[in-house]
């Protein structure tokens, strides 16, 4: 069911610079609501900077950022609670227990109460974590971890999931698990995602696919019209002008 | 309850079951003042003569002087135990978990500081009941009037520690301002003797140690725990903490960028 409020996400010509270095450069693209976009990009495209910028943890001058139809520069407040967000380092507070962890995060979205327990509960069952909910986050293995974030990243309703490489340090077959749930989280709950990596086999043939390079944007279009007789992977490293 | 009271009391809760995993954090922060308190003030109060000076109205010995100073130890000791954990939690990524929370980074920050600051305050009032069944005691009321003193003092110090771990990019980084800064802080103020001594010694240094924000934090404890009110005492400790919390909330700015990491 897709939200009437869910924009989308849209970024308009924004540039960042590390002091003279320049992260990016001019990068515009717009994700319509409900679809599971992939920026994809080698290890220091810039990313993570564009990721910092998405969720507000520092701002640019250059350029616009609308989220779920707010700019992220005038209304703050209002973009951020439309984006959930799953970082490359996992967030879980070791120490505190899968529901200690999720409540936390439901009080952070102004959440409490009989109204977080709801959401909490039925996230836990969702995650099939229910009879560990008391467990140390510490006990999760990888793959939980992650399906954790993604649940907590989904506890307030947002309309786009920001995830920037979620799948590091996860094995083949997590690796799949995870990026086939976020596809169908896109596909059947209508909530626009933004999946960064720099792995072709995460993304799907009607995908839409930004390549992003040394802080530009490459190509804009679904997966298989930016690679029609080739696979991705190799149309991907010709763009980026690294071996195959 | 607003948004605003959601976060504030998740956030302190937060830090309070953190606080309580970290038994051996407890028990380090408070052994570190009763070393001072037991060992090194039994040994320099035959060295260490004072005079009667206000809030004192007798002489005192030598462990009821420094008592105050302690109890600002263990504040300033944590408040730079927070900055430290707000540098490795920047690191590990859950900072950015708070930040991006949508609600105001002012308000995040300040809660955060709050959290800490009361789990300070419980481990001064363990120092002091430690301290009490060593026969080191005040009046009862005195340690409702310090009170609000440690908070204030609390929060001057985490605001403190806010704000240069606002300023330390990596956790290597953070031994060495450690250093700079708890060191001189604690020696440099009126925690271990009274300032008249310090200005026999040296009017430099005293002049150093007089406008040292810890030895007004000191002060304010100390009066307070004589339920006495030291406005000159509270006036420097409250500018400190206003100057520290925007120099925090400066360092935190996003448009300044301070999670800044390549990608």
């Amino acid at each position: 069911m897709k939200s009437p409020l869910n924009k989308g996400l849209s970024v308009k010509g924004v540039s960042f610079a590390f002091g003279r270095k320049q992260a990016l450069v001019d990068v515009s693209f717009s994700v319509e609501p409900g679809v599971f976009c992939a920026l994809l990009g080698p290890n220091g495209a810039g990313k993570s900077t564009l990721f910092s910028l998405l969720t507000r943890l520092f701002t640019t001058p250059d350029g616009q950022i609308t989220v779920g139809g707010y700019d992220l520069a005038k209304h703050p407040r209002a973009a951020l609670a439309q984006m959930g967000v799953v970082f490359q380092q996992t967030t879980l507070d070791l120490d505190l227990t899968i529901r200690q962890n999720l409540r936390y995060f439901a009080a952070l979205h102004g959440l409490s109460g009989r109204g977080a327990t709801v959401r909490i509960d039925a996230a836990l069952d969702r995650l099939d974590l229910a009879d560990r909910a008391g467990e140390k986050a510490r006990t999760l293995n990888g793959g939980h971890k992650r399906r954790t974030e993604i649940a907590r990243a989904l506890l307030h309703g947002p309309s786009i999931l920001l995830l920037d490489e979620p799948t590091v340090g996860l094995d083949a077959a997590t690796r799949r698990a995870i990026t086939d749930h976020v596809h169908s989280i896109a596909d059947q709950d209508g909530i626009t995602v933004l999946w960064a990596t720099h792995l072709t086999d995460e993304i799907v043939a009607n995908d839409q696919v930004v390549i992003l390079h040394q802080g530009r944007i490459l190509r804009d279009g679904q997966a298989n019209e930016i690679a029609p007789d080739a696979p991705l992977e190799a149309r991907f490293l010709d763009l980026t002008g690294q071996p195959a | 309850m607003t948004v605003y009271l959601i976060a504030l009391s998740a956030i302190i809760k937060r830090e309070a079951l953190r606080f309580v995993h970290q038994r051996e954090r407890f028990v380090a922060a408070l052994v570190r003042p009763l070393v001072w308190l037991l060992v090194f003030a039994a040994g320099f109060r035959a060295a260490l003569g004072l005079s009667i000076t206000p809030p004192y109205q007798t002489y005192i010995t030598y462990e009821i002087y420094i008592v105050p100073g302690l109890c600002g130890m263990i504040l300033l000791f944590n408040g730079m135990q927070s900055s430290l954990s707000l540098v490795y939690d920047r690191e590990m990524g859950s900072m950015r978990l708070l930040l991006t929370a949508p609600l105001p980074r002012w308000w995040l920050l300040t809660c955060k500081l709050l959290g800490a600051t009361i789990i300070s305050i419980l481990q001064v009032y363990t120092f002091l009941f430690v301290a009490w069944l060593f026969d080191i005691s005040f009046d009862p009321l005195g340690y409702i009037y310090a009170l609000p003193a440690f908070l204030i003092a609390g929060l001057m110090l985490g605001a403190l520690g806010l704000a240069l771990s606002s300023f330390i990019k990596q956790l290597e980084n953070f031994a060495g301002v450690m250093n700079f800064v708890i060191f001189p802080t604690f020696f440099l103020s009126s925690a271990l003797y009274p300032l008249w001594k310090m200005k026999e010694s040296s009017v430099l240094l005293y002049q150093i140690c007089s406008i040292n924000p810890f030895t007004h934090a000191v002060e304010l404890i100390r009066f307070a725990l004589y339920g006495q009110f030291n406005a000159t005492a509270l006036g420097w400790t409250v500018l400190a903490v206003t100057a520290f919390m925007a120099l925090a909330l400066w360092g935190y700015d996003p448009a300044r960028g301070l999670i800044r990491r390549k990608g």
